[in-house]
């Protein structure tokens, strides 16, 4: 009977431990968001990092960001053509390729392929180091680990992610472009002229301010739980999974929540 | 001079120190000893400021470890780490010469590398090492390149965290000769922590033994076998019988 009683108690008693850590997870993630910012106005700063971290945050997510999203303009293309077909408005597929490339897909895709290549490899990378002591040797050489770590990875990000999400909507309206000459019967130069003439310039902003949103997330999470990882194999397997889940969901909701900012009506 | 008062650290309800007082005179080499888990590398990681102390004082030629440029602090600091901790990334010499290729110890990067060289060389690794990187190299070889950084900038103070932990006992005897041979030479102070009975007695000058959150026992390492103390008796003897609670 009182099991039966305490049961409800219980449960609440769970919701209540989730929230808490939510809360208290949303807490450690601004303090360290504040903190980057306050080692990103204050020297030294690591300039090789900073490139190295160009490099592999922008230069080498380029066939992956390339492939998707053109693959997905293409598929985009084919959709709308098939479903426009049903109310005769298979015209309309420049237009709709490229507003949701670039309004949407672009910058998701983006965003998540990031999250994916990106942000498992700094939580890996980072986590490793902890694991390690790599951490504790940086302290001990009188190297601060946010400045020598996080600062050149975040900010690369930021600089980055919109360039890979600019070229990813071109890309993907190319592959829209690629299906609806090749197998739709659009003609080359009424197809690009469409395109052209829809775009307005807030559709490309908001799409480099998501970019420029998304590469903050990807990488401060990435940096966010390879510092915090636990201990051994384990640790470093939980930091890399929690950073993409985390990454991936805020990528989600931001994407969202700037939606509404640029074209809530 | 390192002088520890009634140092506290718990985690959770674990309490690791649990008042340590503990004095290295400048320029000696000081062995802390004790099992598993006593918290000697807590120690180690409080005085560095890697973690807070719940409660005491760590003083440092007569200064406040917590309070004053952490910066400048650190720079008198050298550590060996006991995975040598080398920075994957990076090539040997560039692991080696890290502080002074940045920071306030920087110097020009062909300086740098020719400091880099010479201090491989005086851990017994030739030139042609510089340039690989650490996954290249065995468990004895990182070990020496961890030695060689931990000197590369000519610390006051050295610390080594079980610095033959995975060597065979012919690298373990190598390295602990290196250890005694440079911080003689550079007349550092020297902290190590280990386990091992052989490196105690190439190592030290002076011994304390850390057991239940406390030293137990400190004095030179020539009245080591004489100590009377029975816990040190049971741990340099290796028994499986006495105070300390051997499970099996």
């Amino acid at each position: 009977m009182r099991d039966a009683a305490s049961l409800p108690l219980r449960a609440l008693a769970g919701l209540g431990g989730a929230v808490l850590g939510l809360l208290a997870m949303i807490g450690r993630v601004t303090l360290f968001a504040l903190s980057f910012f306050r080692h990103l106005l204050t020297p030294p700063f690591y300039g090789r990092e900073f490139v190295v971290s160009l490099g592999n945050i922008g230069w080498l997510s380029l066939p992956v960001v390339g492939m998707t999203a053109f693959f997905t303009g293409g598929a985009l293309a084919l959709q709308i053509y098939a479903g426009g077909s049903r109310f005769d408005a298979q015209a309309v597929v420049p237009q709709i390729v490229a507003l949701g490339m670039v309004r949407e897909l672009g910058p998701v895709l983006v965003g998540l392929m990031i999250a994916a290549r990106v942000t498992s490899s700094i939580a890996a990378e980072i986590a490793t180091m902890k694991v390690t002591e790599q951490i504790d040797a940086l302290v001990t050489l009188s190297t601060h680990p946010m400045k020598y770590l996080t600062v050149p990875r975040v900010l690369a990000g930021l600089i980055v992610v919109p360039l890979l999400v600019g070229l990813g909507d071109v890309i993907g309206i190319l592959g829209g472009f690629t299906v609806g000459v090749k197998s739709l019967g659009f003609n080359p130069a009424v197809y690009i002229r469409n395109t052209w003439d829809f775009l307005e310039p807030l559709d490309v902003i908001s799409s480099l301010v998501k970019g420029v949103a998304f590469g903050f997330i990807s990488t401060l999470m990435g940096c966010y739980a390879g510092m915090r990882s636990g201990r051994g194999a384990q640790g470093v397997g939980e930091a890399t999974k929690s950073s993409v889940e985390s990454a991936s969901v805020l990528i989600l909701t931001a994407n969202f929540i700037l939606t509404g900012v640029f074209f809530s009506v | 001079m390192i002088q520890l008062e009634n140092l506290q650290k718990s985690f959770g309800p674990h309490k690791v120190l649990a008042g340590v007082d503990l004095t290295v005179p400048q320029g000696r080499s000081m062995v802390i000893i004790g099992g598993s888990g006593s918290g000697k590398s807590v120690l180690l990681k409080c005085i560095l400021g890697l973690e807070t102390p719940d409660g005491g004082r760590i003083l440092v030629d007569g200064q406040d470890a917590t309070k004053g440029d952490r910066d400048a602090f650190l720079a008198r600091f050298g550590m060996l780490f006991q995975g040598a901790a080398l920075f994957d990334s990076l090539p040997v010499w560039q692991n080696v010469a890290f502080r002074l290729l940045r920071g306030a110890l920087k110097r020009p990067k062909a300086e740098a590398r020719e400091i880099a060289i010479e201090k491989l060389r005086r851990v017994g690794l030739s030139p042609d090492v510089a340039d690989k990187f650490p996954a290249e190299l065995s468990g004895g070889m990182q070990k020496r390149v961890g030695l060689a950084r931990a000197i590369a900038a000519e610390p006051q103070i050295i610390f080594f965290d079980e610095p033959t932990t995975g060597l065979d006992p012919i690298m373990a005897g190598v390295i602990d000769d290196l250890i005694r041979e440079i911080t003689a030479e550079m007349g550092a102070t020297a902290l190590t922590i280990t386990h091992d009975m052989g490196s105690v007695r190439a190592i030290a000058d002076e011994v304390a033994m850390l057991h239940g959150g406390k030293i137990r026992w400190t004095g030179p390492v020539a009245e080591l076998d004489a100590s009377g103390d029975p816990y040190v008796e049971q741990f340099i003897t290796g028994s499986s019988t006495g105070p300390i609670a051997a499970l099996r």
